[in-house]
């Protein structure tokens, strides 16, 4: 380094010397996918500091929940993670029936599989369509993951009335019985998917933007992952083999043979590779799901629906949600109403390791990183 | 169907020969889910957590959920026979007395180990009472997924973590001195709305 370079830094180093830009990204930014900011303090491009805030969009929905019955707080799940209507109400529906102790029909349990498959496949497609978005591919990759994702909720619209606010899982088994129709336009789209993940990633895997913005950005150690509670693909990037699919096997997990693709570095790439990975795999789980699926009824006939009252005692229920493990814990004491209910929200609790993640990194690998993290402000806010 | 499921017992008995003093009790769950639970005193609770954390038995690596709760003060009538005197003779007679058993505000915490992969062993920690200030030690520094969760507790539910290295409001304004969670919180009416329009309409 010559001489006069040196004096250049020397002079800029006295005149910033000590001084923290603070700069509030967000609550409108529109690399915060909702209402979501973030206090950043910043010494010229350089992240020393990062506080998310949140709550915007808080509406309590816990209380709300211990103000109803059991049913009622059904189609409230929906609104926690939008995107994931289907897996909410899994994880809703499994938690009471722990707690009480329902069977489900086989059928509902190949149905259930089917739908949570396919919303973890819209999910991650979206969120890839989103996270390239973020890094200025305007329009092309996300146009591409929503016509994908479009075909899907055209689906759950036969099934269950509504694109995305689904209502259809209850205690017991499933509200509707797909039709043999459903399940062949199902099955056809399961065997279309390969083909657009091939097209998607051959557009998208050695893109060097792609590379250059996303390789060694936001890296996340194994052990803060699993300290800081993160789970889903976000955790399997790090390289911890978590799946609840494969650990607590609910449901019937344990018949379907599908790998978990572990990352290795920990960055925003590999975030994005595991998402790209596990679509595969959950295309090799719909394909099982859907040629062994056995007749039957969708639903306990003897489960009670309207004014369930568990006897007095509690449950934890958790399912590997597209975006980390979604809980909920329950307490009853015996009345019609839950008397504590609590969602444990994976996209909140994944953001607690979101500063260290940026830490000495720039502004605009905040927005790669938290694009990768995979928020929904439904759910963080709840 | 489930992770492997730990023994309640084991764990209490683990944890009382490892903390010296520390006083462990279990909670039995009267649901099918089985899950038991251990209530850990105050005083020992985060030396009891990092025992739990790093014993190589056990490796809870994970602590999945922490949820606030509120008791509220429970009011028990029991009837009692009394020797009393009337009119000059010693009769039996039956006395209903009432005793109130005073609330607190409770702290659950779900671990799992995902070494191990086994869980979930909850754990629970109680307040004195349920006043301003009630206070349970933080498990944050133990379990760093802890920090946002033990926020929104203190925020909804005003339970103090100490030893939290953060504990602001986080989903509620800072302003705000209620707790909204809590189950005698009543929801201030709305300003568009005529005072007393609320409580005509009975709704909750």
């Amino acid at each position: 380094m010559s001489a006069v370079e040196e004096r250049i830094v020397e002079l800029t180093g006295d005149v910033d010397s000590g001084q923290l830009l603070e700069v509030s990204m967000g609550p409108h930014h529109p690399s915060t996918h909702g209402v979501f900011r973030m206090n950043v303090e910043l010494e010229g491009e350089r992240v020393m500091k990062l506080k998310p805030v949140f709550g915007y969009l808080h509406r309590n929905h816990e209380k709300i929940a211990e103000n109803g019955s059991y049913l009622a707080a059904m189609p409230f799940t929906d609104r926690l993670d939008y995107m994931c209507s289907m897996t909410n109400n899994w994880a809703y529906a499994l938690s009471v029936e722990k707690l009480a102790g329902i069977a489900v029909p086989e059928r509902a349990e190949y149905v259930r599989v089917i739908v949570a498959e396919l919303t973890r496949l819209q999910n991650h497609v979206s969120l890839i369509g989103f996270l390239m978005q973020d890094m200025g591919a305007s329009g092309t990759p996300l146009m591409y993951a929503f016509r994908e994702r479009e075909k899907i909720l055209d689906l759950f619209e036969q099934l269950s009335g509504t694109r995305m606010m689904c209502n259809y899982m209850r205690f017991g088994g499933v509200r509707v019985d797909p039709t043999p129709e459903w399940l062949a336009e199902a099955e056809a789209l399961v065997g279309r998917f390969p083909a657009f993940l091939d097209e998607f990633e051959q557009l998208l895997r050695e893109n060097e933007i792609l590379m250059s913005r996303t390789q060694g950005v936001g890296v996340l150690p194994r052990e803060l992952a699993v300290n800081a509670g993160v789970t889903g693909p976000m955790l399997r990037a790090s390289g911890v083999n978590y799946d609840i699919r494969k650990v607590d096997a609910y449901g019937i997990y344990d018949r379907f043979q599908f790998r978990v693709p572990l990352g290795e570095h920990g960055d925003v790439y590999d975030r994005y590779m595991i998402r790209m990975l596990e679509m595969r795999e959950s295309v090799k789980i719909l394909e099982q799901a859907l040629r062994e699926i056995p007749e039957g009824p969708a639903m306990d006939p003897k489960a009670r629906l309207r004014g369930l009252r568990p006897k007095a005692g509690e449950a934890y229920g958790r399912i590997e949600s597209p975006k980390g493990e979604l809980g909920f814990f329950l307490i009853s004491n015996g009345t019609p109403e839950p008397y504590r209910y609590r969602v444990r929200p994976p996209s909140m609790i994944n953001l607690t390791v979101l500063e260290d993640m940026c830490l000495g990194r720039s502004v605009a690998d905040i927005v790669v990183t938290l694009g990768s993290v995979d928020i929904i402000l439904g759910e963080v806010d709840r | 169907m489930s992770a492997e499921t730990i023994n309640t017992e084991k764990v209490k008995a683990a944890i009382e020969a490892a903390v010296r003093g520390c006083r462990v009790e279990i909670l039995p769950n009267g649901s099918p889910s089985g899950q038991h639970s251990l209530i850990l005193d105050n005083e020992h609770a985060v030396e009891a957590a990092l025992f739990l954390r790093d014993n190589p038995e056990l490796r809870l690596d994970y602590c999945s959920d922490v949820a606030g709760v509120d008791w509220l003060d429970k009011e028990v009538t029991e009837k009692v026979k009394v020797w009393k005197l009337v009119d000059g003779a010693e009769k039996e007679v039956e006395e209903t007395r009432k005793s109130v058993t005073p609330g607190y505000l409770e702290a659950v915490y779900h671990l799992f180990s995902m070494e191990k992969k086994h869980g979930p062993v909850v754990l629970r920690l109680r307040t004195q009472d349920r006043g301003e200030g009630a206070r349970v030690p933080s498990l944050t520094p133990v379990w760093r997924s802890a920090e946002f969760q033990e926020r929104e507790a203190f925020d909804l539910y005003g339970i103090v973590f100490e030893g939290h290295p953060d504990l602001r409001r986080i989903l509620m304004w800072d302003e705000l001195k209620d707790h909204p969670m809590r189950k005698d919180y009543v929801a201030p009416p709305d300003e568009d709305e005529p005072a007393g329009a609320v409580a005509q309409e009975g709704g909750r």
